[in-house]
């Protein structure tokens, strides 16, 4: 009954092309790529289901029609039938004429080239989160990706140790990040919002804790974004908790991994400058708020197996751990 | 006990390899069930992230290696020579090698389970967990510090050494071995599937040989093969590994194509439409089969002109693959269909094969592939193609050629209800996997949020799991309780056209008292071209000279675990006990006398 | 591999053991082919020196070539003298083949050596790594050859090969021509074609 119900769901969310409560649908394209492909699928899909319809079919009908019964004279040994041989050689072949030209021409379609005044963003994948670089407005961030809609947007991929793969179902497909190589997706996101994604390329313990969002606002928003990370980290408020969260941070080991402008120039771990403007912690994984900050700041690999900033030894006091967080927190 | 050692004869080579890959089979489906108990609601906590990876690891590569093949293996063995007329393979000791130094390379790449504390680690700890794939560079020394893809590289290259020379020996046992009149194209059609199965091994397992040889380098001697810093490329790895890995797939499906081949004819009492269709569409698949291994790659960015190509053969390698499945069901067309359990199994394949086969086509397209790589999308088409094929065809096989090996019926009846708890529970597992993937839920991962929307589908798939479960469990009842009470097997059970039912079930030793002459593709069955021939009398007319059996190929094939367990171990002196062994199983294997 | 060799019909025509090899053979050219088109893709992609230019030394091993190469004309004669009957010359060539072989694997050792000398080692660049993977395997290949020709010559001065083994020697044959011609092809792609 379940299996029944979720078919159903499934298939009407499908054929209504609606995200609802799927965010990482393929489903619902919000994309110019992503609708390529949805297109491309549905194509070939329909095309499957009339294959399926009529071998299965002629199967149930075969097995059904042609049981042994008694008295039944002996079947004809036929060994085989030229033309009906040359028939079902060349339908399948000429089926996937139809599936191969539309492929072919969308391969082309969304090779990832852009008009020259493309946002262009830089994705470096990393164990286990993702680092994105603006090269042309000057912004490092990570986890959450900002993008204008309606602007072609050209996203350039590479990793920092193993491979990875950059995937944001509802604005296209998947292109792997590999060290030492760069490939490209391009798209231009038809509607606002906040979708989500994440690795798709088994890489290590925590591969399946390194999501991702990609937020397109509208130009207005994402101009507003864009002016928050140039501006200089925020000065905590002299006396402040905030404060003694950064003389924390600034005699910790935290400053070996993390860049805060003009605090911290670590690049192992993402830039901080802003993180206090971020929604989620730790690539997606948990919402930004002083609990999980906290939790995260004391053991990390316990929240993400793995993960490469390690128990802090010897451990910060809670004192400490609530300072940091009120610091990193006013990191707007 | 010693006889069981030292044997050369195929049939008991076969059973060995039944139940050893049955073995092998269980423990992959134990670590699938867990998989899917960890999977069954989000953020799912059975096992922690390092033991899942672990676990879906061994599970791709025991089933590919441990379980799909070898099980194919022991049908190589035990039929083929029946089928062609042979009283042995070409090359006994060779066989009883090849089972040897499987068993080891099996029982060393599941040891990995146990010997974490070998290597200061706890148990559960050093299994392989980069994936039956083992994608580079996440496999060098600096990302997987631990013995985890030693146990994998060191294992893979000893089932190799064991699958090539399988491969050699049955290619020359096909070819040159077959009775008087039996001419290529009179050969059974498993044979032939058996025989193109094998110049796929041999010739793809050098290549992944290759690439084992450079990673066991990185990682040990410290080249540089995969690692981008020194100008190298991990790509490397995935051209290498897909170069093998496709025709790999062909290895685990043609074999099974095979059996559904023989089983359709002999339960619809027609002769197979189209054998000289079905047999060169196979060569044509294995030989395809070499064109595709990019379409693995489709996210790697290639480019628009490689993908194109690649998207290219891959649809065209649709084209005999679907021919093979009209000649299926022409076979069935207009005969008289007696639905034994083995017939389930091998409509079951067409059935589940054409799903997987037409998801297949869905992602032979490059920008439909890269919504779909790497999510549930694959799994469930790898499932309904190795599973709802592969293994349904071996199921068939085994329900159809049980009698022959082991003299007993198996229960009909339990047949039945183990094929429909299969079937209903593989389309409870797999299917709702197409919508998983396609919702945006990535493969290999340990966990899932429930705001993905896929939890009730994981569910269902969790719940048709295990229900597969029941059905093995099924299974193992009906051969426990047949072995005991089951129908003892005339000949010729069902009515069979091929060589093999000629003789009694099980065969005596020498298989044939009197090597038939075959006068046409159906030997066993009257058609307008010849008479059915006769059986071979019961008692032999003259005394047959019989091979006895051999240590040497044991002693050799001990060599191997040997040496990878020096190479693990990193202890010199090791390595060369493993070489001497080796050596002098073969110096004494070579100077014995042995007549074949 | 050299008991006795009795006439088995076979549905071919041909021996089972030498169609096994040829088999084999073709198996072992995708392992050798592989190993060849990983050193080409990685060719002039080191980072670092020495690169194959400042280091090859190619009239020493034209030498080694040409001692690979006769030594599959002493194959040739000791098949030709086993086939015949003419145990004494069969010795004699079986011998030559293995010493000749053997001089080629001293030749290697003697450039390995070299080379590390001069600064390659398996670690120091992809053209160190493709290098030595590649003529080593090839090595070995010599290596097992040497160790068959050595076997094969025990035998036959313990009065154990003879015309009845002709099969055995053609077998070993075969490889070491094999093991041969992939040598003129790795001479051609590494040394020769820089």
């Amino acid at each position: 009954m379940l299996r029944y119900r979720w078919w159903l769901t499934s298939v009407a969310l499908w054929l209504l092309g609606c995200g609802g409560p799927y965010p990482q649908s393929t489903f619902a394209p919000r994309s110019d790529f992503a609708r390529a492909s949805d297109v491309l699928f549905r194509d070939i899909f329909w095309w499957a289901v009339v294959v399926f319809i009529v071998l299965e079919t002629l199967l149930l009908f075969a097995i059904i029609r042609f049981r042994h019964r008694e008295g039944r004279a002996e079947p004809k040994p036929t060994h085989g039938h030229t033309i009906l041989e040359i028939a079902w050689t060349l339908a399948p072949a000429v089926i996937l004429v139809f599936v191969a030209v539309p492929t072919v021409r969308t391969i082309f379609t969304t090779a990832g080239d852009v008009p020259p005044d493309a946002l262009k963003v830089e994705v470096v994948g990393h164990q286990w989160w993702w680092e994105y670089k603006y090269p042309d407005l000057g912004i490092t961030t990570a986890n959450e990706m900002h993008v204008p809609v309606g602007k072609s947007v050209q996203v350039a991929i590479t990793s920092a140790d193993v491979i990875h793969s950059f995937w944001a179902p509802v604005l296209g497909g998947k292109r792997d990040a590999i060290p030492g190589r760069v490939n490209y997706i391009a798209f231009r996101a038809d509607s606002t919002g906040d979708y989500s994604g994440q690795c798709a390329e088994f890489c290590g313990a925590s591969h399946g804790n390194m999501r991702l969002r990609v937020l397109v606002d509208r130009d207005s928003a994402f101009q507003a974004w864009v002016d928050d990370e140039k501006a200089a980290p925020a000065l905590p408020p002299k006396a402040s908790l905030a404060e003694q969260g950064k003389t924390v941070y600034s005699r910790s080991a935290c400053i070996g991994c993390h860049t805060i402008q003009g605090v911290s120039p670590g690049i192992i771990g993402p830039n901080l400058t802003h993180v206090g403007s971020r929604t989620t912690i730790a690539a997606g994984l948990f919402p930004n708020d002083s609990a999980h900050l906290a939790r995260w700041i004391a053991d990390a690999p316990s929240l993400k197996p793995g993960a490469l900033m390690t128990r802090m030894q010897p451990p910060l006091t809670d004192a400490d751990i609530a300072a940091l967080v009120a610091y990193l927190q006013s990191l707007k | 006990m010693k006889s069981w050692l030292t044997t050369t004869d195929h049939k008991r080579i076969g059973l060995l390899y039944f139940w050893t890959a049955f073995g092998f089979f269980l423990i992959g489906g134990i670590e699938a069930l867990v998989i899917r108990a960890q999977l069954a609601q989000p953020n799912g906590h059975l096992v922690s992230a390092e033991t899942y990876n672990q676990l879906f690891t061994m599970h791709g590569t025991t089933m590919v290696f441990l379980a799909l093949m070898p099980l194919s293996a022991s049908f190589f063995n035990y039929i083929i020579p029946l089928q062609i007329g042979a009283r042995d393979v070409a090359f006994p000791r060779l066989n009883a090698f090849s089972y040897w130094v499987f068993l080891c390379g099996g029982l060393f790449l599941n040891a990995s389970w146990v010997t974490g504390p070998l290597f200061h680690a706890g148990i559960l700890n050093v299994a392989p967990d980069a994936g039956w794939f083992g994608y580079a560079n996440l496999t060098e020394r600096q990302f997987s510090p631990g013995p985890n893809i030693d146990f994998w590289l060191l294992g893979l290259q000893i089932l190799g050494i064991s699958s090539l020379a399988a491969g050699f020996n049955f290619i020359v046992t096909i070819l040159n071995l077959r009775a008087p009149g039996m001419k290529m194209m009179r050969l059974p059609t498993f044979t032939w599937m058996a025989l193109i199965t094998q110049f796929l091994i041999i010739t793809a397992f050098p290549v992944i040989t290759v690439a084992l040889v450079f990673l066991m380098f990185d990682r040990f001697f410290g080249t540089h093969f995969y690692v981008h810093e020194a100008g190298a490329t991990p790509l490397l790895w995935q051209h290498l590994f897909w170069l093998f890995g496709h025709p790999e797939v062909y290895i685990l499906i043609l074999p099974a194509m095979g059996i559904v081949s023989e089983v359709l004819p002999t339960f619809s009492r027609k002769p197979l439409f189209g054998y000289p269709v079905v047999v060169y569409s196979g060569i044509l698949i294995g030989f395809m089969g070499w064109g595709v291994w990019s379409h693995h790659m489709f996210a790697v960015g290639l480019g628009p002109i490689a993908d194109s190509v690649f998207a290219a053969t891959t649809m065209l390698i649709a084209v005999p693959t679907g021919v093979k499945i009209f000649n299926w069901i022409a076979t069935l067309w207009g005969g008289a269909i007696r639905g034994t359990t083995a017939l389930h199994f091998a409509v079951g394949f067409i059935a589940m094969f054409i799903i997987g086969g037409l998801s297949g086509v869905t992602h032979a397209s490059p920008p439909a592939d890269l919504q779909q790589t790497d999510t549930y999308y694959v799994v469930a088409h790898i499932h309904y193609v190795l599973f709802g094929g592969t293994i349904m065809g071996l199921f068939a096989g085994i329900y159809y050629w049980w009698p022959k090996m082991t003299g007993r019926l198996l229960s009909e009846a339990l047949g039945k209800w183990h094929f429909w708890l299969q079937f209903v529970g593989m389309n409870l597992a797999f299917f709702p996997m197409h919508f998983i993937g396609l919702l945006g839920m990535p493969r290999r991962i340990y966990t899932y949020g429930p705001e993905l929307g896929v939890s009730d589908l994981n569910l269902v798939s969790t719940v048709g799991a295990f229900l597969i479960g029941l059905a093995i469990l099924v299974f193992l009842f009906n051969m426990w309780w047949t072995s005991r009470r089951g129908r003892p097997a005339s000949n010729d059970p069902w009515g069979g056209a091929t060589l093999e039912w000629s003789i009694p079930s099980p065969p005596p030793v020498y298989n044939f008292s009197v090597i038939p002459t075959v006068a046409g593709r159906l030997p066993r069955w009257r058609t307008e071209r010849h008479e059915p021939i006769q059986d071979p009398p019961a008692v032999p007319p003259a005394p047959i000279h019989v091979p006895g059996g051999s240590w040497w190929p044991l002693v050799a094939a001990l060599g191997l675990p040997v040496m990878a367990l020096a190479a693990l171990t990193q202890t010199m002196w090791v390595v060369f006990v493993g070489v001497a062994l080796l050596l002098f199983g073969i110096y004494r294997w070579a100077f014995e006398p042995f007549e074949v | 591999m050299t008991h006795a060799a009795t006439a088995h019909h076979t549905s071919m025509g041909l021996d089972s053991r030498k169609m096994a090899f040829w088999a084999f053979i073709g198996s072992e050219c995708l392992l050798f082919g592989s190993l060849i088109s990983t050193y080409l893709i990685y060719k002039g992609k080191s980072v670092v020196g020495p690169y194959p230019h400042e280091i090859l030394n190619i009239p020493f091993t034209s030498v080694s070539t040409f001692d690979l190469l006769m030594s599959s004309l002493m194959m040739v004669l000791a098949l030709a003298a086993v086939q015949r009957g003419d145990m004494k010359w069969g010795k004699i060539w079986l011998f030559s083949t293995a010493l000749l072989g053997l001089i080629f694997l001293g030749g290697q050792v003697i450039e390995f050596t070299e080379f590390v000398h001069k600064g390659l080692t398996l670690q120091t660049n992809l053209f160190g790594c493709t290098f030595f993977v590649l003529t080593g395997t090839h090595g070995a290949h010599v290596a097992v050859g040497v160790l068959w020709l050595l076997t094969l010559w025990v035998r036959a001065l313990q009065g154990k090969l003879g015309p009845g083994n002709a099969t055995t020697v053609e077998i070993t044959g075969l490889y070491w021509h094999f093991v041969d011609v992939v040598w003129i092809v790795i001479f051609t792609v590494v040394y020769l074609i820089q």
